[in-house]
This record gives structure tokens, C-alpha cells and sequence, in this order.
């Protein structure tokens, strides 16, 4: 492939005292892609991107962006962090929170102007939240907190966004927004590295594809990744049958482990 | 004394004015500062850094045997300071868990501090007297150089709160984001927290070690009950602050020998509980009645579900007269009534004779219910 990586991952171990969170994993993500990142609870999944971020120190390995260290690389990404991350009883409006996201453009001391409104503003009708800017954040709904995330990270107009979790806990319309819009960021060139949960919409959603448990597991097109043999290595045997390549047709089923199990 | 008198006194008597102006200004850095520690959950650590700073208080005065201000600060800031950097190590490198560390610090650093006490107090010499003061506080010994020493530490806290406003919102709100644009957050969180350090030591004359946490943490919870906007709850946790410094100072400079600490606790008690109450949207008295109007409107909506249900069919003179709803709905009289008033207020249905008939907009509405 000669589009260049917009993620590069080499020989990445992660251990919280001492417990390896993950076991040297290699990754690459070429430009342009909408990746999901899936394995079992207690994967690594959350820490990878985290990791990537520079907010979980890695024990060994290393991280480039575009060819260089995240820290020089920094306006080129965007970050969506699990909506439960942070207090939504906070005393603040959905647009501060999309102003967030400009703080480091704006720079130290000066206050966001009415240029920055403007952008924020863009941002929240791009995930539909207009008419909520104004909203007091603990009045959202969940889906709605997340879109503001969302519209947090698009004003930051970055080329690589890694979210973790956008698809947790939202409603079916937030859901449909979320993915128009993943799609929409693709088209524009945009790299996509989303967590994931739900397996029934992995082939529906996204093209690319990384399976992790602690290990790499597999990692490319999800045509190539999404088989029965490497999901039974990321769900060490507990996933007895999936619909590989399917649809969703038959509905949300979020964690594998409620498909029959075989070992256990 | 009359409040003619006293408003006279804080504006002419020199000692009055000058304990109210030293109180106004540590309950305003206070409040400010005491906004960003209840947001970012730290209230326990202002208690533990207040009763931290008090061994600081007696080993400063121990090696200078000066009672200077800026000497007893200085002691009081490096040993609160300690004791931070102690709480966030322990959490950090052990097991031990924040509040097991908290109070750690919190006991160690004041047992260590009574002791160094009550060596000073047999001390033989005269300018031992009133350090005791720092243990629930005497506004009435403040000074002018005291105040000085305050406002000027204080200004220089409020400074550094107004310039990087934008910084410790987003550092309050979503650390873990900041650091992934790049912000320098740790060394953001120690400035905030060394802010809060002077904060409390500043108030330690006056309010004292054991109920300083109080002037931090009170003013701001209720704050945050009247206003959903960080910059007025900040505005109004530092007028809260200032209000109850004074209010406390003032009558306990007053009252004899009356310690001012407590004496500002009653006072900023009452504001909290007057927040928590009655303001609107997030006070008590707000959420009971508008659970009660949600159950009014709820029961409203399952009226008319009875009724479409009933619509048309042999039982309905039976089931749709209003003397007989009470009994098949199983509500007592008072909100059977209440909620017959709201079902033909808001439209759902119309009275005539002794019956309730939906409205076709009432129809809708119960559909729609059903339909959730």
C-alpha cells in the first residue's frame, strides 16, 4: 500500500504495576481508513489509545504519527476520551465544552473570541447539536454528551482522531449520526481509530480493523480480519460462533460472551 | 450594639476595620479557590492541608522565635505543602487509597503540631502568646500588617486564577484531554494546588487549622446550587466568602473572646442551608415539586390512556365518570382530583356531565404514551 501511516505502532508494552496491559504490539494504520479497535473487556483497547496519546506511559516500544513522536504530531490528532471520563454535572454549556477543544489554538491567557464561537458553533451543527449550545451539560442526554465530544474533537481539526467508545451507551439515533459523520471524516481523508464493542456492526461501520487482546491479534482490511479463526484468538475460544462479514440485521449483541460459550 | 453602630465601627474603628478587611480578603481567595477544589473533588484535601499547616505555624515560630506574618505563612505554606505532596505520593506509589491518605496526613501532621504546641506554651518566653490562636482562630488579633500580608498573597492568587481561567477549567473539567493537546497538566495541578495552599494558609490567623476547610468548601457548594456557569459560581463562592469572613470576624471581634472559626461556620451553615433549600433548579424544595408535578403530569398521561382504552366500549359511562375514577384507579381523593384538573387544563379531556371525554389532541398524547 503506498499511502503513507498515519499510525505507526512498534513493539508497544504497557504494564500497570507490573501486570502486562499489553504485550508488545505492532500496529499500522495507513491515511484514510475507519478503524475499529475490538477485542474482549480487559483487552487493552482504551490503553492503546491512550497510550498513543501519551496518557499511559509505556514500559517499551514506540508511538509515530505520521512518521514522527506524537508530541510533535499533536495538532494533527483528535481525541474523544469514554463520555464517563469526566463530571457532566460540571457547571458549563455544551459550546464551552466544543471551545475546549480550541484552547491550545487560542493559547495561554487570551479567551476564546467571537471567531472561536463561530467554529464551535460549525462543530456542534456538524453533529447536530445546535440548538444546544447554550444547554446546560448535565441536561444532555448521553447521546447527546456525546456528540458533544464529538464536535469537541472535530473543532481540533485534526487528520488522525482515535475515539474511544463513542458507541457506548448512546441511542439509535446518535448511533446513525455518529457513523454518518465517522463516514464523512473518511471521505475527507481523515484516519478514524474508534474502540468498539458491538461485533454485529463491525463490517457495517468500518473498513479496517484491529483485533487485540493484550497481544495483537490480527490487524488490516476487514474483509481479511473479521474471520471466525481470529476472533476465537481474541476471545480465547469463548466465542464458539459469530456472524463473521455479516450484517446486523439480527440486532445488538455487545459482548460476545452472551453468544454460547465453548471454554470459559 | 446597634447595627448603626457597627456599620459606624467598621468603617471608623481602626481595629474593626482592619479584621474585616483582613476577613473580606481571605474568604474571597477562598471562595474562589475553594470553587475549583469542590469541582475537582479535592474538598477533603483543603482540610488536610489546613491541619497540615499547623506543625509549619510552630516550628516557623520555634526556629525565628518571630511571630511575623510572612514568617508563620511561609512555615505554614512548606508543612500544608508537605503534607500534599505526601497525600499524592502515598496514592500514587502504594495501595493506600486517597481518603486513607488524607487522613494520615491530616492526624499525623495536627498531632505533630499540638504537640509542638503545647511545648511553645511552656515556653518561658513572653512572645509565645497567641499562637493557640491558629487552632480555631481570633480575628480579633489580626493587624494591619496581617492584612497586608493577606491581600497581597491573596491579589497575587486572584491574578494567577484570572489569567489562566480558561486553563484550570478545562484542567478541572477534563484533564486526561488537556494533556492529550499538550497542555504541561501536572504542572498545571501543582499550581492550582499550591494556589489553594495559600489560600488556606492565609485564613489560618483568623479561622484557624481545625475549620478552615470549612471557609473553602461551604461557600462554594452553596454557590454551585444558584448559577450553572463556572465563572458566576466562582464570582459568587468568593462573595459568599468575603460575606461570612466579615459577618464572622466581625462578630467575634465583638463578642468577647468568642473564636472566630465557629463563629463563621454558624454564619456560611446558614447560607448553605438556605442554597441547598431553596435555590431554584437545584434546590430541595425545587426538585420535590417538580417530582411531585412529573407524578401529576405522569398519572395525567395514564388517565387518558384509560380512557382511550374504554373509548367506545359497553363499560364506558362506567369506567369514564369522574366519581367512579377514584375508585378504579386506586387514588385518594386530593390527586384524584389534582390530576383530573390537569388532565382537562393541559387539553387531554373535556368534563361534561359527570363524564371525562378525551379530546382528539388528548388521543394523540395517549397513543403516543402507549406507543413508548
Amino acid at each position: 500500500m503506498d499511502r503513507p501511516l498515519a499510525l505507526e505502532v512498534r513493539d508497544l508494552t504497557v504494564a500497570y504495576e507490573e501486570k502486562p496491559v499489553l504485550w508488545d504490539v505492532d500496529l499500522e494504520v495507513p491515511e484514510g481508513v475507519l478503524m475499529a479497535i475490538v477485542g474482549p473487556n480487559g483487552a487493552g483497547k482504551s490503553t492503546l489509545i491512550k497510550t498513543v496519546l501519551g496518557l499511559v506511559p509505556s514500559a517499551a516500544g514506540q508511538v509515530r504519527i505520521y512518521g514522527q513522536p506524537y508530541a510533535r504530531r499533536r495538532e494533527l490528532v483528535g481525541y474523544v476520551p469514554q463520555r464517563g471520563s469526566v463530571d457532566w454535572d460540571f457547571p458549563t454549556n455544551a459550546l464551552d465544552v466544543v471551545l475546549m477543544g480550541l484552547y491550545r489554538k487560542i493559547g495561554w491567557i487570551r479567551r476564546p473570541a467571537r471567531r472561536e464561537r463561530e467554529l464551535a458553533l460549525e462543530s456542534l451543527a456538524k453533529v447536530g447539536m445546535a440548538e444546544y449550545a447554550d444547554r446546560q451539560i448535565s441536561q444532555l442526554s448521553g447521546g447527546q454528551q456525546q456528540r458533544v465530544f464529538l464536535a469537541r474533537a472535530l473543532v481540533q481539526d485534526a487528520q488522525v482522531y482515535l475515539m474511544d467508545e463513542p458507541f457506548a451507551g448512546v441511542d439509535a439515533t446518535t448511533e446513525r449520526a455518529i457513523v454518518a459523520l465517522l463516514r464523512e471524516l473518511r471521505a475527507a481523508g481523515k484516519t478514524l481509530i474508534v474502540v468498539h464493542h458491538d461485533l454485529q456492526t463491525v463490517s457495517e461501520y468500518f473498513d479496517w480493523l484491529m483485533l487485540l487482546n493484550v497481544r495483537h491479534i490480527a490487524s488490516g482490511p476487514v474483509a481479511e480480519v473479521f474471520t471466525a479463526d481470529n476472533l476465537r484468538d481474541a476471545y480465547g475460544g469463548r466465542v464458539a460462533f459469530v456472524t463473521p462479514n455479516a450484517g446486523s440485521e439480527n440486532g445488538h449483541l455487545s459482548e460476545p460472551q452472551s453468544l454460547l460459550s465453548r471454554g470459559g | 450594639m446597634n447595627l448603626g453602630q457597627i456599620l459606624h465601627d467598621l468603617l471608623f474603628d481602626y481595629t474593626l476595620r482592619t479584621v474585616a478587611m483582613g476577613s473580606a480578603a481571605l474568604g474571597l481567595v477562598s471562595g474562589v479557590l475553594g470553587a475549583f477544589a469542590v469541582l475537582r473533588r479535592q474538598s477533603l484535601l483543603g482540610d488536610a492541608i489546613s491541619h497540615a499547616a499547623l506543625p509549619g505555624v510552630a516550628l516557623a515560630f520555634l526556629l525565628t522565635m518571630s511571630r511575623a506574618p510572612l514568617v508563620l505563612v511561609l512555615g505554614a505554606t512548606l508543612s500544608g505543602w508537605l503534607g500534599t505532596l505526601f497525600v499524592i505520593t502515598v496514592t500514587r506509589q502504594t495501595r493506600i487509597k486517597q481518603d486513607t491518605a488524607l487522613g494520615i496526613v491530616l492526624s499525623v501532621f495536627f498531632g505533630f503540631g499540638m504537640l509542638l504546641l503545647s511545648i511553645i506554651q511552656r515556653m518561658p518566653t513572653a512572645s509565645k502568646a497567641g499562637l493557640d490562636k491558629f487552632l480555631f482562630g481570633q480575628a480579633a488579633t489580626l493587624m494591619s500588617r496581617d492584612v497586608v500580608t493577606t491581600a497581597a498573597l491573596g491579589a497575587a492568587a486572584l491574578l494567577v486564577v484570572l489569567l489562566l481561567w480558561k486553563e484550570f477549567k478545562l484542567l478541572s473539567f477534563d484533564p486526561a484531554f488537556m494533556k492529550s493537546v499538550g497542555y504541561p497538566v501536572r504542572r498545571l495541578d501543582i499550581l492550582l494546588t499550591t494556589l489553594m495552599v495559600i489560600a488556606i494558609v492565609i485564613g489560618l490567623q483568623t479561622v484557624g487549622v481545625v475549620l478552615m476547610s470549612a471557609m473553602l468548601v461551604a461557600p462554594a457548594a452553596a454557590a454551585r446550587q444558584w448559577t450553572d456557569k463556572l465563572g458566576r459560581m466562582v464570582l459568587l463562592s468568593g462573595g459568599f466568602g468575603a460575606l461570612v469572613g466579615v459577618l464572622g470576624a466581625v462578630t467575634s471581634a465583638q463578642v468577647g473572646r468568642l473564636p472566630t472559626g465557629p463563629t463563621i461556620v454558624l454564619y456560611v451553615s446558614g447560607i448553605v442551608v438556605v442554597s441547598l433549600l431553596a435555590a431554584p433548579d437545584r434546590g430541595i424544595v425545587a426538585q420535590l415539586r417538580r417530582r411531585r408535578r412529573q407524578r401529576v403530569q405522569f398519572a395525567a398521561e395514564a388517565l387518558a390512556i384509560h380512557l382511550l382504552n374504554h373509548e367506545g366500549a359497553p363499560d364506558a359511562a362506567v369506567e369514564t365518570a369522574i366519581a367512579h375514577l377514584r375508585q378504579h384507579l386506586q387514588w385518594d381523593e386530593s390527586f384524584a382530583e389534582r390530576v383530573t384538573r390537569r388532565t382537562i387544563t393541559s387539553g387531554l379531556a373535556e368534563r361534561s356531565n359527570g363524564h371525562l371525554r378525551l379530546t382528539s389532541y388528548g388521543r394523540e398524547v395517549a397513543r403516543r404514551a402507549m406507543a413508548r
